[in-house]
Parts: C-alpha cells; structure tokens; sequence
C-alpha cells in the first residue's frame, strides 16, 4: 500500500527561482538563504519519495480570472512549467501520477471536497521554486508530482480548518491505494510578506514563528486562526500560509521536526521552512 | 445585506476581494495575455493601441501606461496578474512593491535587509505605532 512519509514545507518566492537560474546562489545576499536548504537536500536523496502531493497555489498563470477552483487536482502525465511574463523557467518537465492522483480525486470527492479535476496545467513558480530548493538543478525531477493548486489569489481562500481536514482525506486516500509508494505532502507559500500598497514589505518575524510552533504542536488552534489575522498580522499574500495546514493534516496529530529554517529577506518575503516525520 | 469585510481598516492595503475581481476582470485579463511573447512584442510596439483592444476603463488605462501600480490595484488589479505587466518590462516584485511605497528602491531594499517592515502601527488605521517603530507610516 501507498503511504504518507513527511510533509515539507517551504516558500516559494519566484526571486529564489531567478537567483538560481542566473547563478547567483552563491552571492552574498542568497547564499544565507540556500544554505538553509543543504540539509533539506540531503535528507531528501536519502529519503527517495516516489511521489510529491504539492500544495501550491497559481499566481494567474494556469487560471485568469474566467476560472477559479478554490481547490485543484493535476491528474495529467506531465506538466509544463509556466511562462510568466519572462519565458519559461529552465527547469525539467514536472512529471504526473495520474493513476494516484485520480485516485486521490475519487476519494477525497467521496470524503465530501470537491476537487477540480485538471488534465492540462502549466505549473509557474509557486510549484518550481520548491522543487529547485529541495533538489537543486537535476536534468530531471527525481520524484513524480501531483499538483494541489489552492487559491489564495481572489479572497477568501478556503478556511484553515478547511485545509487541515483536507489535509487528512488525502492521507486516508494516500493509504488505500494499491501500489507500494513513499508519498511526501508539501505545503508552500508564506511566510509573512505583502507585496501591494503603501504597506508592502511587511515582515512579522514573531507571529511567522509562533505560528510555526503552533503548526508544529497544535495544528487544530492554528486551524482555527481567521483569515482577517494573516492578512494583518502577516501581510496581505501571508494568508498563502493556509496551504501549509494541508500537509500538516496529511501527517500524524504528533511529528517530529526534522530541520526547521527560517530567513529574512528573499525579495519582500520572510522564508520559512520545516521538516516534520510522523512521530512513531 | 453586504458582505462582511473585517479587513477593510488595514493601513495602505486593497484586498483582491469578489468586488475588486468584478472591477479588475478586463485589467487582469489585460495583464495575463502578456503571458505570450508574441503579445508582449506587440504591447511593447504601441502600449496604447494594444490598450485600447480590452474593454477597460480610460482610468485603468492610464494607470497602466503610467506604470501606477497602486491605481491599478485600486482599480481592481491584482498583483499577481500585474506582473506580468512588469515582467514585461524586466522588473522585479521588490522593483515593483518599492514603488507602491513611496520610499526609493534602495531604501526599501535596505528596510527589508534590516527584517522589513514592522507590523507596529501598521495593523490598524489610526493604530498608535509603539516605541521603537521606525517604519514610515503607512495609509
């Protein structure tokens, strides 16, 4: 049977795709930065998920304003990373599960969440820039990847009790399918920043950790917290950090955290990172 | 009855809520056909007559060819469908959200080197900023 190993979750500022794309990781203001990862990546190559389950959300690449599912499942063979204004990210085909991935559309529909089903999907940095993070600059992915598009774009994004319940059908689903697979959640997005208006670049380093903490420890209180509080506590895109309670729901109500990071700035956004393994 | 909007009293900030959607559609729509290249060559080419292919307001409009990024969001633009706009132009979000605040880019960068803008006086309008808040008030 298939089964949920950890859930990873990261931000996913497109400024960390084009440093890397344009071999600037090494310089000083990023190298702080992709050092919080070196670890990350190790882990992973020993790790050797099969599947990724990634929760991201489209930033007006793959859904203009015709079309907003609140929640999306990529269930094609393969998706074409977006071009987003400045060509392509040079980046691998981003290669599908379509008999997971369907089969986690069958049941979470039947666990009352209904899914927008996508057989043809572009996928832009808010899937990308994690990938590159946790695996660098391989010629191909070594993981296949089923996309969960949220969105967080046009208020309101779903609540975050409704995440966190999502979060545990996908796990439900995960463990009954078939074949014997190593399934990692990630949840990406956040942490604080805003990116519009007179208020742009607000940073809240103390609500961002605490928050973390509670995500760690008592996901239910964090599910709990309403919208209106990101947007002021954590800036008007903080709200992004919703995603993140999708993973934490797919793993057990106690983990353990494998590596946790935290970096202020990548462009107008405070990163955050964690690692978390069911607590056995 | 109206909807509820709790986050209407936060400070120099427009949430891309269904009302902005409603006003935005053409503008954000406008924006994501700078997603194909052989668009962008002809926007670049003449901004105005491209412009004037989308049943956008002359306000909207204006606010496009003036690059007035805190208009447009007024007007029902949303950020992420902005940039393609300003991708279009080879500019960056920290570019771009560096010139909604009236501070110059190489003060905004440094404000984001030192930890960024404090949430202190900047939830609320009309909120007192505490002690040791340095950051420019917003409105």
């Amino acid at each position: 049977m298939a089964r949920i190993t950890a859930g990873v979750a990261t931000s996913h500022v497109p400024a960390i795709g084009a440093a890397l794309d344009n071999g600037r990781s090494g310089e000083p203001y990023w190298k702080p930065l992709f050092a919080g990862y070196d670890f990350s990546k190790q882990w992973i190559a020993q790790q050797k998920p099969d599947v990724v389950v990634l929760v991201y959300n489209d930033h007006a690449s793959a859904f203009s304003l015709d079309i907003i599912p609140t929640f999306a499942i990529g269930c094609a063979a393969s998706f074409p990373p977006a071009d987003e204004g400045w060509g392509h990210r040079p980046v691998p085909m981003v290669e599908g599960h379509p008999e997971l991935a369907s089969h986690i559309a069958q049941s979470v529909i039947q666990q009352d969440f209904d899914l927008t089903i996508i057989n043809k999907m572009d996928v832009d940095h808010g899937l990308t820039v994690p990938m590159s993070l946790m695996f660098g600059q391989p010629e191909r992915w070594p993981v296949r990847v089923i996309p969960l598009a949220v969105n967080v774009v046009l208020f309101p994004p779903p609540s975050g009790r409704r995440c966190l319940e999502l979060g545990k059908a996908i796990r439900r689903a995960v463990e009954t399918f078939d074949e014997d697979l190593d399934v990692q959640v990630w949840g990406t997005g956040g942490m604080s920043h805003q990116l519009q208006g007179p208020r742009a670049g607000l940073i809240n380093k103390e609500w961002d950790n605490r928050w973390l903490d509670r995500l760690i420890d008592d996901p239910e209180a964090v599910a709990r917290i309403p919208h209106v509080e990101y947007l002021r506590e954590a800036g008007s895109e903080g709200v992004e950090l919703v995603m993140w309670l999708i993973m934490r729901g797919a793993l057990a109500p106690k983990v353990r955290t494998v590596h946790r990071f935290y970096h202020v700035p990548a462009s107008n956004t405070a990163v955050g990172h964690v690692i978390l393994e069911n607590a056995s | 009855m109206a909807l509820d909007k709790p986050y209407s009293d936060i400070p120099g900030t427009v949430i891309f809520d269904a009302d902005q959607a409603r006003k935005g559609y053409h503008l954000n729509q406008f924006c994501m056909s700078l997603m194909k290249a052989d668009n962008r060559t002809r926007f670049k080419r003449d901004e105005r007559a491209y412009l004037d292919e989308w049943p956008m307001s002359e306000e909207q409009k204006q606010a496009v060819l003036a690059r007035d990024f805190n208009r447009m969001i007024a007007l029902g633009g949303n950020i992420y469908f902005l940039a393609k706009l300003f991708s279009t132009d080879g500019k960056s979000f920290q570019y771009t959200a560096a010139s909604m605040t009236g501070l110059t880019q190489e003060a905004y960068a440094t404000m984001m080197l030192q930890g960024g803008r404090s949430p202190e006086g900047n939830r609320r309008v009309g909120e007192t900023p505490s002690a040791g808040s340095s950051d420019k008030e917003a409105k």
